[in-house]
């Protein structure tokens, strides 16, 4: 079953900005998808029509089957946003926040209760539970609005760009919570601008720029499209000799500083090579890395082919 | 099940509204109390003294129902407009709109607090009253709670028609300022409008506050203006007018859904 099915969403804001000029996507139940686009691409304007913060102006948007503007009381139970912004009341307390929402969907406030303690503990939140809101740190104020969009227990969780301004330790625990909350069965759609958490987390995605999907595949087969890489090599000279001339054939090689080189590495040249030639010179590979994130090049790629203007057709 | 889940819907914004004016009473409950002293003081015992008699009644005892009255209003439109348009400056309006809860849930339940406090606010007023009135007497007990009900529903009704409306913080305070204040001192409450001369007391039927005041000085001293019939027949005309256009402004998502 689909989790999300839109067809020919179109967004016209007051003004004339065309947000969304038609797109379709559809997102798979279980799946963990990414949706990526540039600032103002169409990202947050998709979300909160789905979210029915935003009036489309016009296409279908179903989720598990239930239509935007027939079935909207059930599309919205099967729906848990986590927006960009903190959007909490910030004078209230942790758990008179969670539990709000809940009775928001018609939770009874005891149920609430038992589901506060339950999502606030698996996000070690429950000692701040009689805090107000406002005493929290970023990354506590981030857990709130997941624990908060799981309180109804949504079968779909959809996140706008989760772990901004969250510190690395607290972003990979985050990543790890939702990859355990993705395999007991919720469905999650996130948007973000750290491509590194797209390529670990997501399974599919669709990138969007000026309110057009330009690629909706999986991760696995986006990233095989990449033809060449870059490898930062720390290596360590023979021993007692400087790193003196370096010959590595047809690679393309620049050496940043005495004890790291780059080569760029086309797909159908593989890197066995690169250590032969090295190893035949006495230089050791200490270690090993991308320059860039792989997504991060495909993604720069694809939304500056997209920009770029279409040649006319030429008559034969 | 329907009816069910509204109930939790329509339960947890109220708690949520009587929450907010509760953790915030030195703002909310006490200045009417403050303010409604000094009125008590002032024009009650100072200038009342050389008034005499209103309607037939110490002038005290015939501005009490309206200084209730009056505290009614201003605390049901307060509480609704500050409070909804806060959730909207704050965003967290959002986190009703994205959840099921019905339109109309979402109205009662801002009238619900408006309510509430209006009620808590009528109750204090009352106690202070007491303080300068020495025989309090109750003409019509369920006229005077019919009055207040509908008077504050009303009230929550334009406080969050202004709280749909509003961009700002100072388009919460202008309408207070420039028409509910202007209307409630017109409305009655420190005269009879028998003592406006000619054109002028066919004008001041115009203004609706007028009945609120006189409907619930009836249901308190049993002395009107106007008739009891005609004073809640505006009333609940103009809730069913109001609650109609909040509830089309929200349907729409008038200043809450781009």
């Amino acid at each position: 079953m689909k989790a999300l099915s839109i067809r020919g969403l179109r967004k016209v804001y007051k003004g004339g900005l065309e947000a969304l000029k038609g797109i379709d996507l559809d997102v798979e139940e279980g799946d963990f998808f990414a949706l990526l686009g540039p600032n103002g691409a169409g990202k947050s304007t998709t979300i909160g029509i789905i979210a029915s913060l935003i009036n489309k102006t016009e296409g279908e948007v179903k989720v598990f089957g239930y239509d935007l503007d027939t079935q909207l009381v059930e599309l919205k139970r099967q729906i848990g946003l986590v927006p960009q912004e903190f959007n909490f009341n910030q004078f209230e307390t942790v758990r008179q926040i969670v539990v709000n929402q809940a009775g928001y969907y018609g939770v009874h406030r005891n149920l609430a209760n038992e589901r506060a303690e339950k999502y606030l503990k698996q996000l070690g939140l429950w000692e701040k539970r009689n805090e107000p809101a406002r005493s929290l740190s970023g990354g506590m104020k981030r857990r709130l609005m997941i624990a908060r969009a799981l309180l109804h227990e949504p079968k779909l969780l959809i996140l706008d760009e989760p772990t901004a301004g969250v510190d690395i330790e607290l972003r990979r625990s985050m990543w790890g919570y939702l990859e355990d909350i993705n395999r007991e069965g919720i469905t999650i759609i996130l948007t973000t601008h750290y491509l590194e958490e797209a390529e670990s987390l997501c399974r599919n995605v669709a990138i969007i720029d000026n309110g057009v999907i330009i690629k909706n595949t999986s991760i696995k087969r986006l990233l095989a499209t990449l033809n060449m890489e870059t490898f930062v090599l720390d290596v360590e000279p023979a021993e007692g000799d400087e790193l003196g001339e370096i010959e590595l054939g047809e690679f393309n090689w620049r050496q940043p500083d005495e004890l790291s080189i780059e080569v760029d590495v086309q797909k159908s040249q593989g890197l066995n090579r690169v250590f032969e030639q090295l190893s035949k010179q006495g230089i050791k590979v200490l270690s090993m890395r991308n320059k860039a994130n792989r997504l991060e090049e495909l993604f720069v790629d694809l939304v500056e082919q997209g920009r770029q203007p279409k040649q006319k057709k030429t008559g034969s | 099940m329907a009816s069910s889940f509204n109930f939790v819907a329509l339960q947890t914004i109220w708690i949520k509204e009587c929450t907010r004016f509760l953790r915030i009473w030195i703002q909310t409950l006490v200045p009417p109390a403050i303010t409604m002293t000094l009125y008590f003081v002032i024009f009650g015992s100072i200038v009342g003294e050389r008034i005499g008699e209103m309607g037939g009644r110490p002038y005290m005892e015939f501005i009490v129902p309206g200084l209730i009255m009056m505290s009614v209003i201003t605390n049901s439109y307060s509480n609704v407009a500050s409070s909804f348009f806060s959730a909207k400056f704050q965003r967290n309006i959002e986190e009703m709109l994205v959840a099921p809860v019905s339109t109309a849930v979402i109205i009662v339940g801002y009238i619900g607090g408006g309510l509430a406090r209006a009620l808590i606010v009528a109750v204090i007023v009352t106690l202070v009253s007491f303080l300068f009135v020495d025989n309090v007497q109750i003409h019509h007990g369920g006229i005077l709670v019919l009055t207040v009900v509908l008077t504050s529903t009303l009230f929550s009704l334009a406080g969050l028609i202004n709280g749909i409306h509003a961009k700002t913080f100072d388009d919460i305070s202008i309408v207070p300022t420039f028409i509910l204040t202007p209307l409630t001192y017109l409305g009655g409450v420190f005269f009879s409008i028998s003592l406006l001369p000619g054109i002028w007391s066919t004008v001041a039927q115009a203004n609706p506050v007028l009945y609120m005041v006189n409907a619930f000085r009836y249901g308190f001293l049993g002395i009107s203006d106007v008739g009891l019939g005609v004073s809640l027949s505006v009333i609940i005309a103009f809730n069913i007018v109001f609650f109609a256009a909040a509830y089309i402004l929200l349907q729409r998502g008038v200043g809450i859904r781009s």
